[in-house]
């Protein structure tokens, strides 16, 4: 049970073979057992989840069951919620509980959802492995002195270790996909302007994308569908996107004639054989299955990686300004000026990753380097965006691995931040283009899950879901879990 | 040698919409501090702005009202500082691609000519909110009410070449911003604010090294600081001195300025385009129907008082200050269309005159148009004389009453019946028989002492004319 699928708990639900009451207390169980170890969560309220799960169990037995009834689902500590703190992970928001929910969170509270507590994450979201959290690092169920990713590190390892059968994560530059490649679950970044970011604390406004971490590409399109949609109060919310039908587009799992584009830049020397070897697998299978494989190119994903290294920084170097000790979060103590009241509690309230981003911004924003930096990474956008236009033109959809490596040693990496740099290397692209990416489990390397991406054009989730969907029928990669937290594998 | 003083302008002008500029609060000025503001305006977490499309269609409008290019696709920037009134830390604004390029404003000139002043641009803004530091001992607190407040900023050319020169161009600037109705413009509340960017220069050389006299509102002190600036500039070239780039304040008590910042500690704001926001887009036929709807701008209903009422320039210029004097005017010409000239006299100097007198606005005014008229048709029709009137019009003012019940309650009818003016004749003649005597030998200087003792014993009521026409009949005998 714990292990099972949202569509799995919601079957059983819909029979009466269980209670929403049961379920959360099923997880709560496992988060009190296991939390300790894992840190994946970052706040929980036990007695609030139940009466949640109540309510929605007594809803059940006036009305008809809604998308999401009863099912629990983690979010990341990114998410604003009314209820319990809001802290980004970040000390300078120790403490700070919104006044408001996010958007996303009122849509999962509307499809009946159980909210089961808030996720360890990179401080502010940035990071790839969840050790920048300032509440301590987070662990990788598959072997926990490894990292699970980041930054939705702690979304991915409740998912992976069945803290909760699903959790929210946010996506700026891989921080769904990646997690989720090294923790051997399945995550989505729905299209940007698919899901509003209003709510969520901004990290690059332009590449932040909510989306769901869940066991199967079924689960992940029933929280996509629920989500997703206009947000009149976030302008970058697209008003006329073009409509999925979410579950039909899992349930046609055929590949035939499906055209796969394999980009050779996301083939490279240097990355872990083992991690190749499953990826090249996959698409062997997907062959098998009736796909057509064809050698693309990507040319400019050479510059992906420092292009998004100049904007994301950028846009967060300004949106990070607010967290100024004046009106909520860290205050420092008996400041003398105010000079020293901002310096003091940013200096404070700040980790060293989020204040080198900070400063990089900053600096690529600075007058006389505006050009060289920040003006010459967006031309690097538009061209990597022309490249996957091109590519579409050739393919229905592209297949990479998600990651180069599996999962690392926690602290490996820590003192080599342009090595954590690249973990992200194949997910950045997807994010500056704004398209839609999946991450399916499909293999091992070292005992370490390796994650499938697929890449669609703008809008056609549909396409990436039936994709991973005929994948992982096709396989049984998406059914292993970790024994040390009782899995069957 | 003579000196050349160089002087742009920057107009900061609040927009009069009913809500801010990316959010749903409300501008209204003057509520308790921080009752007016959303987690938008507050800058929390999460929270995103909105455009607000009327702010759009008003600085469209002033646009075209200064005959600027109006960009079809404009850009929201981020400009970067930190103060504890800005709760973003960046304001939003636009920088690389505004919303209104290019236009211009005549003024006029002392020989009865006009000017061309140049506008660069026009850009839409947010405001910040208001620090308090005064009478808090030794804390300062801050009201957000003001945060988002939409503004446009008017930046001009550097064509001003004095400060009359400067005064005049926010003079005509702030008079068509109130007759577009696009903001209250009232300079007190903050809401037509101006930096002032000054350079002096020997003529025919490069712009000299200029300084920026910031947030000024009243065009006493802007016109008492540019022309400090200038002498104080003047005086450290002539001394050999070097003219420091810097921003300055301009203390309005002391009557002086002082720097505020140099150019080295000046902020470096770090634009960069605003991703929260996709690029404003406006189609041609939304910028047409905002030219369609355009009232009529001063410089056009001056001309045309001058042409179809047929009155100076300087009435006209007098009458056509706001919309809503121009429109008094118009209505009291309906009503008394006989004279329009007449009507103009009467309006520019006896009702403006008593108003600002009394610290009143036309809309308080206690006379309407219409009792305007109707005392203005009195004279014409000879119940009263000219002046007479003026004591009329004053009774007016005080109780508001239309003319014919106070000329009815003071019995101050001329009197125009030929028969009772005749009676009055010949009793003064009756009176002083030695004057018809002289007159009747030659003395026709006489006649200006018959027609005073004929006023004096009507008390004034007589009709002049009838008088005069009368006397000469009369004593001719």
């Amino acid at each position: 049970m714990p292990y099972s699928s949202l569509s799995d708990i919601q079957s059983r639900l819909n029979s009466g073979e269980t209670t929403a009451v049961k379920v959360a207390q099923l997880y709560l169980d496992r988060i009190a057992a296991f939390n300790d170890t894992l840190n994946a969560f970052v706040h929980i309220d036990p007695a609030h989840v139940l009466a949640q799960a109540e309510a929605s169990d007594k809803y059940r037995a006036k009305h008809d069951a809604r998308p999401l009834e009863g099912l629990p689902i983690a979010v990341k500590d990114i998410f604003c919620t009314q209820d319990g703190p809001t802290q980004c992970c970040s000390n300078i928001l120790k403490d700070f509980h919104a006044p408001y929910d996010a958007e996303v969170i009122t849509k999962l509270k509307e499809a009946g959802a159980v909210l089961v507590g808030k996720t360890n994450m990179d401080e502010f979201a940035m990071g790839s492995s969840t050790e920048t959290s300032a509440f301590g690092v987070c662990r990788n169920p598959w072997d926990t002195n490894c990292i699970p990713g980041g930054s939705s590190g702690g979304s991915a390892a409740a998912v992976a270790a069945a803290l909760t059968p699903a959790a929210l994560g946010t996506d700026t530059g891989g921080s769904i996909r990646q997690p989720a490649a090294l923790t051997g679950i399945t995550g989505l970044k729905p299209t940007y302007g698919r899901v509003s970011r209003r709510g969520i604390i901004a990290f690059a406004s332009s590449l932040d994308q909510a989306g769901p971490m869940t066991r199967t590409v079924k689960d992940s399109a029933m929280i996509t569908a629920a989500i997703s949609g206009h947000d009149p109060r976030d302008a970058t919310s697209v008003a006329d996107a073009p409509a999925v039908d979410w579950l039909a587009a899992c349930e046609s799992r055929d590949m035939k004639g499906l055209k796969i584009g394999k980009p050779k830049e996301y083939f490279v020397d240097g990355m872990d054989a083992e991690v190749r070897a499953s990826v090249e697998a996959a698409l062997k299978k997907c062959e098998e299955l009736g796909a057509e494989i064809i050698d693309i190119s990507l040319p400019n994903t050479e510059h992906a990686v420092a292009a998004y290294y100049v904007i994301a920084p950028s846009e967060a170097s300004a949106n990070l300004s607010r967290y100024d000790g004046v009106r909520f979060g860290h205050r420092c103590e008996n400041p003398e000026d105010l000079l020293d009241m901002y310096t003091r509690s940013r200096d404070e309230g700040f980790g060293s990753e989020v204040k080198r981003r900070i400063l990089t911004g900053a600096f690529a924003l600075s007058s006389g380097y505006y050009d060289a930096y920040y003006l010459k990474a967006q031309q690097v956008r538009t061209l990597i965006q022309q490249d996957f236009i091109q590519a579409f033109e050739q393919v229905d959809i592209i297949a990479t691995p998600t990651s180069p490596i599996p999962a690392f040693r926690l602290g490996e990496k820590t003192d080599d931040p342009l090595t954590m740099y690249l973990s992200d290397i194949f997910t950045i692209a997807v994010n500056l283009a704004g398209l839609p990416g999946l991450s399916q489990p499909c293999g091992f390397a070292n005992n370490l899950p390796v994650g499938l991406q697929w890449i669609g054009p703008a809008w056609r989730e549909d396409t990436v879901l039936s994709a991973a969907a005929a994948y992982e029928g096709a396989t049984d990669w998406a059914t292993r879990s970790p024994a040390a937290f009782g899995g069957e594998s | 040698m003579s000196w050349e003083v160089v002087i742009g302008l920057e107009v900061h002008c609040q927009l009069n919409t009913d809500t801010k500029a990316f959010c749903g609060c409300s501008t209204e000025f003057g509520a308790e501090p921080n009752t007016q503001t959303c987690p938008v305006c507050l800058g929390m977490p999460g929270q995103l702005p909105v455009l607000n499309t009327v702010a759009v269609d008003k600085t469209i409008l002033t646009g075209l009202a200064i005959n600027a290019h109006i960009n079809l696709e404009s850009k929201f920037d981020r400009k970067n500082y930190f103060y504890p009134d800005l709760p973003k830390g960046y304001q939003i604004s636009q920088f690389a691609v505004p919303i209104v390029e290019g236009g211009y404003i005549d003024i006029p000139t002392k020989d009865g000519g006009e000017k061309r002043l140049g506008v660069t641009r026009i850009h839409m803004e947010e405001d910040a909110g208001k620090s308090m530091h005064e009478g808090l001992d030794a804390v300062s607190h801050i009201d957000l009410n003001r945060s988002g407040v939409p503004l446009m900023e008017i930046v001009s050319e550097p064509d001003m070449r004095s400060a009359d020169e400067a005064i005049a161009y926010l003079k005509q600037l702030h008079q068509l911003i109130r007759f577009l109705g696009v903001s209250g413009a009232d300079m007190e509340k903050g809401q037509f604010r101006c930096d002032a960017n000054v350079s002096v220069r020997r003529p025919g050389e490069p712009f000299g090294t200029r300084t920026e006299m910031k947030n000024m509102n009243s065009f006493r002190f802007i016109k008492q600081a540019i022309e400090f600036e200038v002498l104080r500039q003047i005086e450290i070239i002539e001394d050999g001195g070097e003219v420091v780039q810097e921003s300055r304040l301009w203390d309005s008590v002391k009557c002086e300025s002082r720097s505020m910042r140099s150019k080295e500690e000046a902020h470096d704001y770090r634009y960069f385009p605003e991703p929260d926001l996709p690029p404003l887009r406006v189609s041609q036929q939304e910028v047409d129907a905002i030219r369609a709807g355009m009232p009529e701008l001063p410089g056009q209903l001056r001309k045309r008082f001058e042409i179809e009422y047929g009155l100076s320039s300087y009435d006209a210029d007098v009458l056509t200050q706001t919309l809503e004097s121009a429109a008094w005017y118009e209505s009291l010409v309906a009503a008394h269309p006989a004279d329009p000239k007449r009507c103009a006299n009467w309006m520019a100097n006896d009702l403006l005159g008593r108003l600002k007198e009394a610290g009143k606005e036309l809309s308080e005014s206690p006379v309407s148009a219409a009792h305007l008229a109707g005392l203005l048709d009195r004279i014409a029709d000879n119940t009263i004389s000219g002046k007479m009137a003026k004591d009329v019009f004053e009774a007016m003012m005080e109780s508001g009453d239309d003319a014919d019940t106070i000329i009815e309650a003071k019995g101050l009818k001329q009197v125009s019946d030929s028969g009772a003016i005749d009676a009055i004749i010949h009793e003064v003649m009756a009176a002083n028989p030695d004057q018809v005597a002289g007159y009747r030998a030659g003395k026709d200087k006489l006649m200006g002492f018959f027609v005073g003792q004929v006023m004096k014993a009507s008390r004034g009521k007589a009709n002049p004319g009838m008088v005069n026409q009368r006397l000469n009949e009369l004593l001719k005998g």
